[in-house]
C-alpha cells in the first residue's frame, strides 16, 4: 500500500526553487476545488467542513485585505490564537500577499508577546479574540511598528471601538473590493514569489536565553515536508488532527509543508479541553505530537486502570504482557512465533483495539513524537498497544525534523535515520551537525548566533549525540544538560525524569546532580491523580501544597522513585527527594512554553531547596511570593520535608 | 397600575409592593418594596438571614407573601404558580445548585427550554417531521447561544452530578438562560466558587446582561462585595426584613447605616466566604 502512494507522490511536482507555498496551494486548491475538504472545524457541536474551493477564496480575501490595509513585500504579520481554520486563512494569506507569517504561542504573557511582537517589526496582529486583543492593545504603544489588531471571535468585542482594531470579516470586505477593482492581483502576488523568499519568522522556545527568530524559507519548508512524505507516505483521503500550537515547528511541518503537498484533511477541534475527545471522534492516520501529550495518555490509560474493575484490570495485565512481550521480540528483530501471535490478536481483538479507540489512536498508522527526550517506558507502552510510534528529531532551524524511524527498524533509545537529501555527522566534540535544503536562512537580526549556528552549510545543533553500530542517531541531552558527578560519572538527568514521570502520580520532575556526589529529585506531583488517591485513602487536604507535603503521600512518591530506580546503576539512582508546593509552570518561566525544564533558572530559584537536599537537613523553610498570570502575588510560607529513598 | 406590552430599557419591569411575609413568630419580609428596571443588574445585598432569598423566592413563586403585591410588567402576579411566571418571562438560579444529577448537561439545559416547545406528548413520542425539526431548532440555540457562551463544549455530554461545583453552577445558569427569560434572579451565583471561576461567571453575567442577543434584566443576590459593586448598575440593601436602602453602588458604600448593618461587620462577611 505505502509503495502505492510513493508513486503517487513522485508524480507530483518537483520541489524547485520556484516553487513558493502560495503557489502549491493555489495548484492544490484548484485541483480540489469543491470537491474535496479541506479542513474542518468542529463548531457548536458539528464537524464544519471547509472545501478547497472555500480554503482559497477565503486566502485570497484575507491577503488582499492585508494588501489595502497596507501590506508590503516583507512585512510580518502575527497571529495568535487557538488552532482554527482562521489562523491558518490568515497565515496563508500573509503568505501569498507576500509578507512574512509569525505566530505567537498563545498562552505567552505579556512581556514575551511584547518582544517578539517588537523584533520581528510586526505590522499587523491577528488575535483570536478578547484576551488577544487585550494582549496587543497593551504592548501598543511600545512597538511603534505595529499598525493594526485584527480580530475574529465577536465574544466580548462589544465595547472595544479603538481605531487601531479591525475584524477579520471586515478585512475581507476590504479584500473583496480590492478583488473587484484588480481582479488579477491575488494570482500576480503569488506568482512574484520565488522558493528563497522568507516565509516565516520562527521564535525558537529557548532553555537558555530569549527566544530567537528563525527564518524559514519556502524552500525550506517544502522540502522538508517532501522529504518526510517520502519516507512515511500520507494519502490526501487520510486524516490530521490539529490541535498543538501553530507556534511550534511541528505543527507548521504536518499543516503546511506535509499537509499542503498531500492534500489530506486537517481537523480543528472545538476547544482545547475537547481536543482528546475529538481526535477519538476523527481517528487519524498521521499524528505528531511532543513528549507530554504520549505522557498524558499514558497517565490517562494508567489512572483509568487503577479506577477499573478486579476484571478489567486483569484483562488489561494479561494484554498488556501479551503486547509488550510482542513489542520486545520487534525491536529486537526477532521473528515473533505463532502463537504469540494468536495471543496478540486476542489481546488485540479484547483490549487493546478499545483502548487505541478510547485514545483515538485506532487508524493511526504513524506516530510521532519529537521536540524533547521521551522515556523508554512510555515508548514501549504504545508500542505494546501497537501504536506504531517512532521517534523523530528536528528544529526549528531545520523547518521542522532531519531524523525519523523507519517502518520496522525502531529502537527507542534512538531517533533513527537521517530522511532523505539530508546529511547528518558527528563532529570531533560529539555535536550534532545537519546539512539539508531545508536548513534555515539565519536569525533574525542576530548575526553572531547565525554565524555561530551556521558555518559552511553545516547547522551546529548544540545536541550532543554519536551514532550507533545500526547507523542509528542518538540524541544526548542538550550538551550543556549532560551532566557529571563529582567522581565523573556522566548520566542525563532528561532521562531519569522521563522515568519517574512514568508514574502517574508524578507530574514533573527534576533531577539534580551536577558536580555533586549522588542524585536528587524535586518532584511535583499530579494533583489530580493523587487528589483522587486521597479521596479514597481518606486523607483530607485543602490546597496542592499541603497534599503534596503528607507522609502518606511521600511514601507514595517514595515507593515510585523505588520502582524508577529498580533496573539502574547504583550511582545514577535518586536517593532523595522533596515535594515541591507547586507545579513547575511557564508562566514562572522554569518551563519553555513547549514544556521543557529551564535547569538554570529553576537552580538558581530554588536554591534553597537544592542546597537542603544536598545537607543533612531533613526539611527546608520556603517564604516567597509568586505570581498569577493576571499579576496577582500570593505569599506562601511553609515547610517542605526532604525524605531519602530507602533501598529496594 | 396597567399591563404593558411594550417596556423600554428603563421603565419599571418588576414591582414589589409592601411585602410582607413571616414564619411564625419570624418575620422575615417587613414590607419591602423595589422597583427593578428593565436591562438593569440590580443586585440585593444584606447579612445572612436579612430575607434576601425569602423575597427572591416570592418573586419566582416559591413563596406567597402574606401581604403586599408583585407586579410583573404591571401585571399582577401574587396568585400565578411559578411555571406560570416562567413562561411570563421570569428564570432563577438557586443558592444551591438544583441540577438534575443523573442527566447530562445537555438534557439539563435543554429542560430549560421546556416552555418553548410546541408540539405535545403524541407528536413527540412518534417524533415526526415537524416536532424533528422543531428539536434540530432548539438544539441550535442551546448550541450556539448557550454552550459557546458559557464554554461548556468539553462537557455537554458527561452527567452532570459528576461534574465539580463550578460548572454545575455554570450548567444551571445555562437551564435558567435556555428559557430566554427577560429577567433573571440568580441567588448567590458565585458562593462556593473559586477565585477563576468567580471571574469566568462575572463575564457571564455581564455578557448575558449586555450583549444584544440577549438583553437579559438581572436580579442579582451576592455576598461578594467586589464583583456586587463592579456589575451593578443599583444595589438594594436589606436587613433583617427591612430596607435600608436602594440606589447606585457609589452611594451604597458611602451609607453609613449599610456600613453598620453590613459592610462594616467583616467577620460575619468573612464567615460566609
Amino acid at each position: 500500500m505505502q509503495q502505492g502512494n510513493k508513486a503517487a507522490f513522485k508524480a507530483m511536482d518537483k520541489i524547485t526553487k520556484e516553487l513558493t507555498i502560495p503557489k502549491l496551494f493555489y495548484s492544490q486548491a484548484k485541483k480540489y476545488g469543491k470537491e474535496r475538504v479541506a479542513m474542518r472545524e468542529k463548531e457548536f457541536g458539528i464537524w464544519r467542513p471547509f472545501t478547497w474551493h472555500d480554503y482559497l477564496e477565503n486566502v485570497k480575501h484575507i491577503a488582499l485585505g492585508l494588501v489595502s490595509l497596507g501590506l508590503e513585500e516583507g512585512d510580518k504579520v502575527a497571529m495568535i490564537g487557538d488552532n482554527r481554520p482562521e489562523g491558518l486563512w490568515a497565515e496563508m494569506g500573509t503568505l501569498c500577499a507576500r509578507g512574512v507569517g509569525v505566530w505567537l504561542f498563545q498562552d505567552s504573557l505579556m512581556n514575551e508577546v511584547k518582544y517578539i511582537i517588537d523584533h520581528s517589526d510586526t505590522k499587523f496582529i491577528v488575535g483570536e479574540g478578547q484576551e488577544e486583543v487585550d494582549k496587543a492593545i497593551s504592548i501598543l504603544h511600545e512597538c511603534p511598528k505595529l499598525k493594526k489588531i485584527i480580530w475574529d471571535d465577536p465574544k466580548g468585542m462589544r465595547n472595544y471601538d479603538q481605531d487601531c482594531l479591525i475584524s477579520l470579516k471586515e478585512v475581507m470586505r476590504l479584500g473583496r473590493e480590492l478583488e473587484k477593482e484588480k481582479p488579477d492581483l491575488f494570482e500576480e502576488l503569488i506568482g512574484k514569489g520565488h522558493g528563497d523568499d522568507v516565509a516565516l519568522l520562527f521564535y525558537t522556545s529557548g532553555t537558555t536565553a530569549l527566544p530567537k527568530g528563525v527564518l524559514l524559507s519556502h524552500y525550506n519548508m517544502l522540502t522538508m515536508g517532501k522529504n518526510l512524505m517520502t519516507v512515511d507516505p500520507c494519502k490526501d483521503t487520510d486524516d490530521y488532527v490539529s490541535y498543538l500550537p501553530f507556534a511550534w515547528i511541528g505543527e507548521q511541518m504536518m499543516s503546511i509543508s506535509c499537509g499542503l503537498q498531500i492534500g489530506y484533511t486537517l481537523n480543528f477541534p472545538e476547544s482545547s479541553e475537547t481536543s482528546q475527545e475529538n481526535i477519538r471522534e476523527i481517528g487519524p492516520h498521521v499524528m505528531f505530537a511532543p513528549p507530554r501529550m504520549y505522557e498524558q495518555m499514558t497517565r490517562t490509560v494508567q489512572v483509568k486502570y487503577l479506577d477499573a474493575a478486579w476484571i478489567k484490570r486483569k484483562s488489561f495485565e494479561i494484554a498488556s504482557w501479551i503486547g509488550y512481550h510482542v513489542a520486545d521480540l520487534k525491536f529486537g528483530k526477532k521473528a515473533i512465533p505463532f502463537y504469540w501471535k494468536i495471543l496478540e490478536w486476542f489481546a488485540h481483538i479484547l483490549v487493546q483495539k478499545k483502548l487505541k479507540d478510547h485514545l483515538g489512536l485506532s487508524r493511526v498508522r504513524n506516530a510521532y513524537t519529537g521536540g524533547a527526550a521521551m522515556g523508554p517506558d512510555h515508548f514501549r507502552f504504545f508500542h505494546s498497544l501497537g501504536v506504531n510510534l517512532k521517534q523523530i528529531y528536528g528544529q526549528t532551524e531545520v523547518a521542522g525534523i532531519s531524523v525519523v524511524h523507519r517502518n520496522g527498524d525502531i529502537k527507542f533509545d534512538t531517533v533513527g535515520h537521517p530522511i532523505p537529501e539530508t546529511e547528518v555527522k558527528i563532529t570531533e566534540e560529539g555535536e550534532i551537525i545537519t546539512k539539508s535544503p531545508s536548513v534555515f536562512l539565519g536569525y533574525y537580526k542576530n548575526p553572531e548566533a547565525t554565524a555561530k549556528t551556521l558555518q559552511d552549510g553545516w547547522l551546529f545543533s548544540g545536541d550532543r549525540g554519536f551514532i550507533d553500530e545500526d547507523k542509528h542517531i542518538v540524541v544526548f541531552d542538550r550538551t550543556k544538560d549532560v551532566m557529571i558527578l563529582k567522581d565523573g560519572k556522566p548520566f542525563a538527568p532528561q532521562y531519569l525524569e522521563t522515568r519517574l514521570k512514568f508514574s502517574p502520580y508524578i507530574k514533573d520532575s527534576w533531577v539534580i546532580g551536577d558536580q555533586r556526589d549522588c542524585i536528587t529529585a524535586v518532584i511535583c506531583i499530579d494533583y489530580a491523580v493523587i487528589g483522587k488517591w486521597a479521596d479514597t485513602k481518606k486523607l483530607t487536604y485543602t490546597s496542592y501544597p499541603e497534599l503534596a507535603q503528607k507522609p502518606e503521600v511521600y511514601d507514595l512518591i517514595e515507593e515510585q522513585i523505588r520502582k524508577a530506580n529498580k533496573d539502574l546503576p547504583e550511582l545514577v539512582k535518586v536517593i532523595k527527594f522533596v515535594n515541591l508546593y507547586k507545579e513547575l509552570d511557564a508562566d514562572d518561566d522554569e518551563l519553555t512554553r513547549t514544556r521543557k525544564l529551564r535547569r538554570e533558572f529553576v537552580g538558581k530559584k530554588y536554591e534553597d531547596i537544592v542546597n537542603a537536599l544536598y545537607s543533612n537537613a531533613d526539611g527546608v523553610h520556603i517564604d516567597t511570593t509568586i505570581t498569577y498570570e493576571d499579576g496577582r502575588k500570593t505569599h506562601i510560607k511553609t515547610d517542605l520535608h526532604i525524605r531519602k529513598v530507602k533501598p529496594f | 397600575m396597567s399591563v404593558s406590552t411594550d417596556i423600554k430599557p428603563g421603565d419599571v419591569l418588576l414591582e414589589l409592593d409592601g411585602l410582607w411575609m413571616s414564619f411564625g413568630k419570624v418575620c422575615a419580609l417587613d414590607g419591602i418594596s423595589a422597583k427593578i428596571k428593565k436591562g438593569e443588574i440590580h443586585s440585593v445585598i444584606g447579612p445572612n438571614g436579612a430575607g434576601k432569598t425569602v423575597m427572591m423566592n416570592c418573586i419566582s413563586g416559591l413563596y406567597h407573601p402574606q401581604k403586599g403585591s408583585i407586579y410583573y410588567r404591571g401585571e399582577k402576579i401574587n396568585h400565578l404558580k411559578p411555571h406560570e411566571r416562567a413562561t411570563r418571562g421570569i428564570a432563577r438560579t438557586f443558592q444551591k445548585v438544583e441540577v438534575f444529577g443523573g442527566m447530562t448537561v445537555l438534557d439539563n439545559i435543554r429542560l430549560g427550554r421546556h416552555i418553548h416547545y410546541k408540539s405535545g406528548v403524541l407528536s413527540g413520542s412518534l417524533y415526526l417531521g415537524k416536532t424533528a425539526r422543531e428539536e434540530i431548532e432548539h438544539r441550535k440555540f442551546i448550541e450556539e447561544e448557550i454552550i459557546d457562551l458559557l464554554e461548556i463544549e468539553h462537557i455537554r455530554h458527561k452527567p452532570v452530578g459528576m461534574l465539580p461545583y463550578g460548572l454545575q453552577k455554570r450548567v444551571e445558569l445555562g437551564r435558567a438562560i435556555a428559557l430566554e427569560p427577560e429577567l433573571l434572579i440568580l441567588d448567590e451565583p458565585l458562593a462556593g466558587l473559586n477565585l477563576e471561576e468567580v471571574e469566568d461567571m462575572a463575564r457571564f453575567i455581564l455578557d448575558i446582561n449586555q450583549e444584544k442577543r440577549w438583553k437579559i434584566t438581572c436580579l442579582l443576590v451576592e455576598h461578594d462585595m467586589g464583583v456586587v459593586m463592579d456589575l451593578s448598575d443599583n444595589v438594594y440593601v436589606l436587613n433583617f426584613g427591612n430596607m435600608i436602602v436602594d440606589g447606585p453602588p457609589e452611594e451604597i458604600q458611602k451609607n453609613p447605616e449599610v456600613i453598620k448593618a453590613y459592610l462594616g461587620e467583616e467577620d460575619l462577611y468573612a464567615t460566609r466566604k
